[in-house]
């Protein structure tokens, strides 16, 4: 019984499903009833779908069980921990299994394996064992640099520049003073990458900047991570702490003379453009995230006017397995341009939501129906969207596109840092449009006036028209607005701004011309465009959708026909999945 | 756009603002006072002191570590974390992001702003609660979701969101 261990998966969104409360009832038994397996933290697998997530390592079996609350605890530990039977109905079973079929791990190699907050694990793993190569066999700045420039790495931020190539601008300058920064300010809504990547396996970062600041000769580190990511926060604290403790971090790093090297971290306040670079920089000095133009870029002058090397949390993790195992190593995933693996965020209308890591190449619909399990409760796939507010959507007949920088690009849409939403019949891509200009119009920083101006005119034309007020002409209207706000903006909000608006038009014109011409929203979304009515032959009066309504809309005795009140109706559609007798029409 | 305009007709009335104790600063002062990029570091530790940012804690700062207040009033305004109004004791944030958008999010936010009677962004006039949207809480496998304070409420529906509000008032004022 001892060879037992449990770990919960502690991450963002099994915390989200409860995970503390599974955690302590685990620790409540196990210190009530005396028990002596052991009990461990780590963080997200990546099916979030089945948070919250507890391993049984049972004689070196893995168990893993899905959607364990505190009852579920109680069980497993009844069955499996005492009397050694494994409870086969919380078991993630067969069909769910096929989530990590095609799978490669390289920069989540450690997540959800380890405990994030404990360095020896991180060591157990290899970690670190790649900055000790360097030093210990005297590696050169040069054939670092030419490692990564063969790996064929790329930016996996979204922009897809060449890590090597960014790394040898940066040490070809002659200062002494030069920074390297990790961009953690994921702001892509719809993304949680780099979050779940920060939380689960922080020395992997950290590695991999020690790496990146001795190839460039920086000796001050910063990470710039988003407030909104409290736990990421944390845990690269308690990480930074036990690696200056090491001797990872600090001056002399691993005996080496000279070697210095610290890294602090900052904290943002909730901007979107400052995962722009110069942006970034100029939030770290403690402005307005303003974005400047370039050149110079920031590889001449970036933070505080020295050479800066900016990477973003992904590229790091992947940093130290690529100097572990060759350039070739990873060269032998991808695509002819792309190389490596790329990690997405799966999210929207799918099954098995959570976070996959692929080879470049896997095409959209083997990760959708594959890995994704396709479109819950039978309805049709109709597009995903890639790359965010900067991205575009690829509709359900391009599915075969790879994805790889160039294949993804030619479809309007960008890789972008990995967010993929998945939309089904019932979203309204004119409503998507909207909701995407909505937010870049809102996080444009007013600095460039076709992206402060021009995008406000966009939003009020999508307004107008997923508000059934469309005219003749908008659609070409939005096109001329979008060509100019991409031509005359300078950072890369600006300029891929009217993506979402530009790709729908593409290829859902359609959906736009039956809002413009008939006032119809086909996938019943638009709430100007649609009406709830109750059938009084189907309605039996049995006061759920009465009860359901949230604004009190719906009036009606018992046993007796409803109606709803169309002043006071929000559209929120809550009656109508409530009716059990199909009673309600949505028109 | 993260420019908001000031209009001149608007009510000063409605500005309550208690007179909040000062004297709270002086560590966060004196950790920062000579440090460079030192502003936004000093305005999330004031937010974390009073919830908000007081004009006089800003008017404080900047008499003692040379900031200017322009500076400062800038910097506060551009970035959305930064409040310059007191909140509620709750803060409600619903999660607007993608994820969160096409699984009906929108429904959510409209039902707890007709329970509550405020709009997206205000108080409660007893001061309990504050409506916010945020972009991504990064929960996109529970959408829609909305997190009170520190904890998260996934799969959603108008009336389970307004349940869950009513409740922890009720829980309250037991």
């Amino acid at each position: 019984m001892s060879s037992i261990k449990i770990i919960v998966g502690l991450g963002s969104c099994g915390i989200a499903a409860g995970a503390n409360k599974t955690y302590n009832e685990f620790e409540n038994i196990k210190k009530n009833e005396n028990l002596n397996f052991i009990l461990g933290k780590t963080s997200c697998i990546g099916m979030c779908f089945r948070e919250p997530i507890v391993e049984v390592i049972d004689k070196n079996v893995s168990f893993l069980y899905g959607n364990v609350d505190a009852n579920k605890a109680v069980e497993i530990v009844e069955n499996h921990i005492k009397k050694g039977e494994p409870v086969k109905s919380l078991l993630i079973n067969e069909t769910d299994q096929s989530f990590f079929e095609g799978q490669v791990k390289i920069a989540l190699r450690n997540c959800g394996l380890i405990d994030p907050e404990n360095i020896d694990e991180y060591e157990a793993k290899n970690g670190y064992e790649a900055i000790k190569h360097i030093i210990k066999n005297n590696i050169s700045q040069e054939e670092i640099i030419q490692t990564i420039i063969d790996s064929g790495l790329r930016g996996r931020g979204g922009g897809g520049f060449p890590t090597g190539l960014k790394w040898k601008f940066v040490a070809d300058k002659k200062t002494n003073n030069k920074y390297v920064i990790c961009n953690a300010d994921e702001g892509d809504p719809g993304a949680f990458m780099d979050r779940s990547l920060l939380e689960g396996d922080p020395h992997s970062i950290i590695e991999g900047m020690i790496i990146a600041a001795y190839a460039v000769g920086a000796t001050e580190g910063v990470i710039y991570c988003r407030a909104e990511y409290p736990l990421a926060i944390k845990r690269l604290n308690i990480a930074i702490n036990q690696a200056r403790q090491k001797g990872y971090l600090g001056n002399n790093i691993l005996s080496k003379n000279n070697f210095n090297f610290n890294i602090h971290i900052k904290e943002g306040a909730g901007a979107f453009v400052c995962g722009e670079e110069t942006a970034l920089i100029a939030s770290i000095e403690g402005k307005r995230g303003m974005p400047r133009k370039r050149p110079p870029f920031p590889a001449e002058s970036g933070l505080w006017n020295y050479p800066t090397n900016i990477n973003n949390v992904e590229t790091y993790a992947n940093i130290p397995w690529i100097i572990k195992n060759g350039a070739n190593e990873y060269k032998k995933y991808g695509t002819e341009k792309s190389k490596g693996t790329k990690v997405f965020a799966l999210a929207g209308k799918i099954n098995r939501s959570g976070l996959v890591e692929v080879p470049m190449g896997f095409t959209i619909h083997d990760i959708i129906f594959k890995l994704g399990g396709g479109i819950p409760n039978g309805k049709k796939f109709k597009a995903v969207q890639l790359g965010g507010p900067s991205g575009g959507c690829i509709p359900e007949y391009l599915d075969n596109t790879i994805v790889d920088y160039e294949s993804v690009t030619a479809t309007g849409a960008i890789m972008g840092s990995g967010g993929m939403v998945v939309m089904d019949e019932t979203t309204c891509m004119v409503d998507v449009a909207r909701f995407f200009l909505n937010f870049t119009q809102k996080e444009s920083c007013g600095k460039c006036t076709f992206c402060r101006i021009g995008t406000k005119r966009m939003l009020e034309i999508l307004e107008k028209i997923t508000e059934g007020k469309g005219k003749e002409g908008d659609i070409e209207k939005l096109e001329e607005l979008a060509y100019l706000i991409k031509e005359n903006s300078l950072c890369g909000l600006g300029q891929t701004a009217p993506n979402p608006v530009l790709t729908t038009i593409k290829y859902f014109r359609n959906e736009y011309e039956s809002h413009i011409k008939e006032k119809k929203c086909i996938a019943k979304v638009c709430k100007n465009l649609i009406t709830y009515t109750i059938n009084p032959e189907k309605c039996t009066g049995c006061m759920v959708c009465a009860i359901k309504c949230p604004v009190k809309a719906i009036t009606g005795q018992k046993k007796q026909i409803h109606f709803i009140n169309q002043e006071l109706c929000i559209k929120c559609g809550d009656c109508y999945s409530s009716c059990k007798f199909n009673a309600i029409t949505l028109s | 756009m993260r420019i908001e305009r000031i209009y001149k007709t608007e009510k000063k009335e409605n500005t309550y603002e208690p007179s909040v104790d000062l004297t709270l600063l002086d560590e966060l002062i004196n950790k920062y006072k000579n440090y460079k990029g030192n502003l936004i570091p000093i305005l999330q530790g004031v937010q974390n002191i009073y919830g908000y940012i007081p004009k006089e804690a800003c008017i404080k700062i900047s008499n003692e570590t040379g900031l200017k207040l322009s500076d400062m009033y800038g910097v506060a305004t551009f970035y959305a974390q930064f409040k310059l109004k007191p909140v509620g004791k709750h803060i409600i944030k619903v999660c607007h992001g993608t994820a969160c958008h096409v699984q009906n999010a929108n429904s959510i936010t409209a039902a707890i702003q007709e329970a509550l009677n405020i709009k997206d962004g205000e108080t409660t006039s007893d001061r309990f609660f504050t409506l916010e949207s945020v972009a991504c809480l990064g929960c996109c496998s529970l959408a829609p979701v909305m997190m009170i304070d520190d904890e998260a409420y996934g799969k959603l529906t108008g009336n389970k969101a307004v349940n869950i509000i009513k409740n922890i008032k009720l829980n309250e004022n037991k």
